[in-house]
């Protein structure tokens, strides 16, 4: 369930010469939600984050934090808000605990206490005492959660949190999260360029291309919206082609690139499966698909060309 | 705001950067004085050769006022450098390091860290500027002695040994404050680079350009030579002359102050504007 609005963006921009990094966009998360801010690399995510987080000035537009005015109100606007802007950086010559004790200084004062407790959470309790020169980009990612959660903020901004990590690392992070979200009532938001990873964790989100809100809402429908089909690759393909054509379950199959891309109900997929083999068709690939996936790969893909 | 001013302190000094200008100076006040206790009078002789025909020198004016009076002269050219070394790197070195992304995203005003910062300058500049001080004078009295001070600035002044003493700590003082306006420059250099480099070099390049204008005795620099804040910087040396020029040292140390203000107000419009990209 998620509660009131306590971030907004309206008609949120930021203009470099002639070039619009973020343009017109309206954001909503609302309080419990775990929202997923998408886009491709260079989309305008980390732009968008640094003025969330008031290390840039909008050119246009305003940021509204639980109701106050970033550009009339920074102050009380970031009190209840945590986060981590691309790959977290500290004073690496100092402690872990100098670190944090210079971050909650910064946050209006904090306690040994606390600062323990956040490095526990993100399990580095036993290297607070080294100095950050000496961590992996891992921990470095981890202490930054533990910054982001010192005063513990409401809200929790999380620029690619795993990016970087290896896959027991963004696991790790990932499991953190959800602990946030569900065991320490937690709004997070976090960007991604990786739709299955938003999938994975957040129950809103919005995509973003090119500086421009693309689509925002709840993940399970976005995901849901537009058509489901089942891609299906075998052999022999003209005998494919006919089972296909007379399948009971089947309502469309559009031939494109050797492949077929059957439009029907996930849940026959065994039963469709069943049936080629029984036919003699040699199934090399049976993948179901969904539009949102495939149009945000679409628009990562034009942009890596690009 | 104590608070943050405490961690700014914590920042600069434990980093090892800072320790280098102190270093410095340990290593070369030392050998400096030590080589001249060696040299013996032959130094003084030198510096006096021309007024010998004229003059009868009585007494040992070759002691450790006279030394610490000629470290102050020779240094000063250096420790520009060396205080920029910290100063410029006070901005600069958050956004080299990546850490505007931490602090700034905190609810405290760009203000307020902006001010703990220029705090922590001021106090690097000052207890730098002691540490000369001391060291320099310090030794300097330990090697050789005290005893009357001869300066030749424009003739000669012999200054009585026992009126010498305050000279130096007034002395100190005022280039502590002119060092302030070094500070200064290199402070608001570092708030628009993200590099610490690129505020040391300019700084020392601003600083160099502007003393060769203020001491090259040509026509056409004299009527820019008043705006320049190199003009002033000798404003301690004015402590040595008999009588002092009270008047003059509260003029050269309001336009020194003026500047500081300025670079330090320029600096604080071009942070608060900033857009962090680093």
């Amino acid at each position: 369930m998620t509660g009131d609005v306590i971030l907004q963006t309206r008609n949120l921009g930021k203009q470099y010469k002639q070039r619009w990094a973020v343009h017109h966009l309206n954001l909503e998360v609302h309080r419990g939600d775990v929202f997923g801010f998408l886009g491709p690399n260079g989309a305008g995510k980390s732009t968008t984050i640094r003025m969330l987080l008031s290390l840039i000035k909008p050119t246009e537009g305003d940021v509204f934090l639980f109701g106050y005015s970033l550009k009339k109100e920074r102050e009380k606007a970031l009190h209840s808000i945590g986060g981590i802007v691309e790959k977290p950086d500290f004073y690496l010559y100092l402690t872990a605990n100098r670190n944090l004790e210079i971050v909650g200084a910064l946050n209006g004062g904090t306690t040994r206490k606390r600062i323990f407790e956040v490095l526990e959470l993100v399990g580095l309790a036993q290297r607070a005492s080294d100095k950050v020169k000496t961590y992996s980009h891992g921990m470095k990612q981890r202490l930054g959660i533990a910054q982001a959660l010192l005063s513990d903020p409401q809200l929790v901004i999380l620029d690619e949190p795993t990016s970087g990590l290896d896959p027991q690392g963004m696991k790790e992070i990932r499991d953190l999260i959800r602990h946030l979200a569900h065991d320490q009532n937690k709004t997070v938001m976090l960007s991604s360029h990786l739709l299955n990873e938003v999938e994975m964790v957040a129950n809103r989100m919005a995509i973003i291309n090119r500086g421009e809100m693309v689509k925002q809402g709840e993940v399970t429908t976005l995901l849901d919206e537009g058509e489901k089909y089942v891609l299906v690759r075998g052999r022999p393909v003209a005998k494919l082609r006919s089972v296909l054509k007379k399948h009971k379950v089947v309502k469309k199959a559009v031939e494109r690139g050797g492949a077929f891309e059957v439009t029907m109900s996930f849940e026959d997929v065994p039963t469709l499966n069943r049936s080629l083999i029984q036919n003699g068709i040699a199934v090399e690939a049976l993948i179901p698909r969904r539009s949102l996936e495939d149009f945000f790969l679409s628009i990562t893909e034009n942009e890596s060309k690009l | 705001m104590g608070r943050l001013i405490y961690f700014e302190l914590i920042k600069t000094f434990l980093k090892k950067r800072t320790y280098i200008g102190f270093l410095l100076v340990a290593v070369v006040v030392p050998l400096i004085e030590v080589a001249m206790k060696l040299e013996g009078g032959r130094f003084i002789q030198i510096t006096t050769r021309s007024l010998q025909q004229d003059f009868f020198f009585v007494g040992n004016l070759f002691n450790g006022w006279f030394v610490a009076y000629t470290m102050m002269n020779s240094l000063w050219v250096h420790i520009p450098f060396l205080i920029s070394f910290v100063a410029g790197d006070q901005l600069a070195g958050e956004a080299t390091a990546g850490t505007y992304r931490l602090i700034l995203i905190k609810p405290v005003s760009r203000t307020r860290i902006f001010l703990s910062k220029y705090y922590t300058t001021a106090v690097y500049t000052v207890v730098f500027v002691a540490f000369l001080g001391v060291l320099s004078v310090g030794l300097a009295l330990l090697l050789l002695g005290a005893g009357d001070l001869i300066v030749l600035a424009r003739g000669i002044l012999i200054l009585p040994g026992d009126d010498v003493a305050w000279r130096f700590v007034v002395g100190y003082v005022l280039a502590a404050w002119t060092m302030l306006t070094i500070a200064s420059l290199a402070f608001l250099f570092s708030s628009f680079v993200e590099n610490a480099i690129g505020p040391i070099i300019s700084t020392l390049g601003v600083n160099m350009i502007f003393l060769m204008v203020t001491v090259i005795p040509v026509e056409m620099f004299a009527k820019i030579r008043p705006y320049l804040y190199t003009n002033y910087m000798s404003v301690w040396q004015k402590v040595f002359e008999d009588p002092i020029p009270w008047a003059d040292i509260g003029t050269s140390a309001a336009v020194l102050g003026g500047y500081s203000l300025a670079f330090v107000l320029a600096a604080w419009i071009i942070f608060h504007r900033k857009d962090i990209l680093s």
